[in-house]
């Protein structure tokens, strides 16, 4: 598999992939420079990705949605937060309402990227996590009782 | 793989409503559906303070908030733990457990975009 390497971290609230790729690095780094690249591993097949906004500069977005079986979107968006093609990618991974707009109160989980040079083809390593404990938990929550939370803030704008 | 467990985990919310009881998805529903015991609710992941000092927090009587709390431990979102005269407040118990199924989440994810990835470069493909 792909997946050569996972390393998780408990107390960090981390997890490291390493993957070998039989391509070069610049290959490997369009995957994500390229939306329409993009496209198509960001999503499973099931839920195809379309990427909106592709800014791949410190500050940047990058807004997408996800179209589930019966057609229900699911949007996030990354910013940027460094960049170093096409050996380094940092952005931060939101919950987004329908116009991209990482929602208030949804947790933001980190990702770091690596591309190098590896034994004819590329190295990557990701790093994902959470920046802290509490960042984590919200996650959980939300990744439980998600739909409940939706469910409910619409329940709230009703009620007012 | 990939793809059914990401199917899973993007269908995860909708299986673990489903899973439940009704009269346990009502009760998430009643203990959810108030600001004050999300705002609860997000306090006691971060720390465990009394149900006293929750109560200095909002402007409302001790009976009150201690209501509140009742309400999110009938639905299983808060476990309350007597410490001398204290009561304690978390949100759930096993913060390790909910720590591994966050990174069981972040992994599941990756690893099928990562298997994609490759696909996506594998010669004739890309």
């Amino acid at each position: 598999m792909t997946v050569t390497c996972v390393e998780r971290d408990d107390d960090d609230l981390t997890i490291t992939l390493i993957a070998d790729f039989d391509a070069p690095v610049d290959q490997v780094w369009e995957l994500w420079s390229d939306p329409r690249k993009l496209e198509r591993w960001l999503g499973p097949p099931s839920h195809p990705a379309s990427v909106e906004k592709h800014d791949l500069s410190p500050g940047g977005e990058i807004t997408f949605f996800m179209t589930g079986p019966e057609g229900a979107r699911s949007w996030g968006t990354w910013r940027v937060t460094a960049v170093d093609p096409p050996a380094a990618l940092e952005f931060t991974d939101a919950f987004a309402g329908a116009d991209g707009t990482p929602m208030a109160d949804m947790p933001v989980s980190e990702v770091r990227l690596r591309l190098a040079e590896h034994g004819g083809g590329t190295r990557m390593e990701m790093r994902c996590g959470f920046g802290s404990r509490e960042e984590m938990e919200r996650w959980v929550s939300m990744g439980t009782v998600e739909g409940l939370q939706q469910a409910v803030g619409q329940m709230d704008a009703l009620l007012g | 793989m990939s793809s059914t467990d990401e199917d899973i985990r993007l269908t995860y919310n909708k299986m673990v409503v489903d899973e439940l009881p009704d009269e346990a998805v009502d009760a998430l529903f009643h203990a959810l559906a108030d600001p004050t015991r999300r705002d609860i609710l997000r306090r006691c992941a971060a720390a465990e303070p009394s149900v006293s000092r929750l109560a200095d927090v909002y402007p409302m009587s001790f009976a009150a908030v201690q209501k509140h709390v009742a309400v999110l431990e009938r639905a299983g979102l808060v476990t309350k733990e007597r410490n001398g005269r204290e009561q304690r407040v978390r949100t759930d118990a096993g913060a390790v457990g909910r720590a591994r199924q966050a990174l069981d989440q972040l992994e599941t994810t990756w690893r099928g975009r990562v298997d994609r990835m490759a696909d996506v470069l594998a010669p004739g493909t890309g």
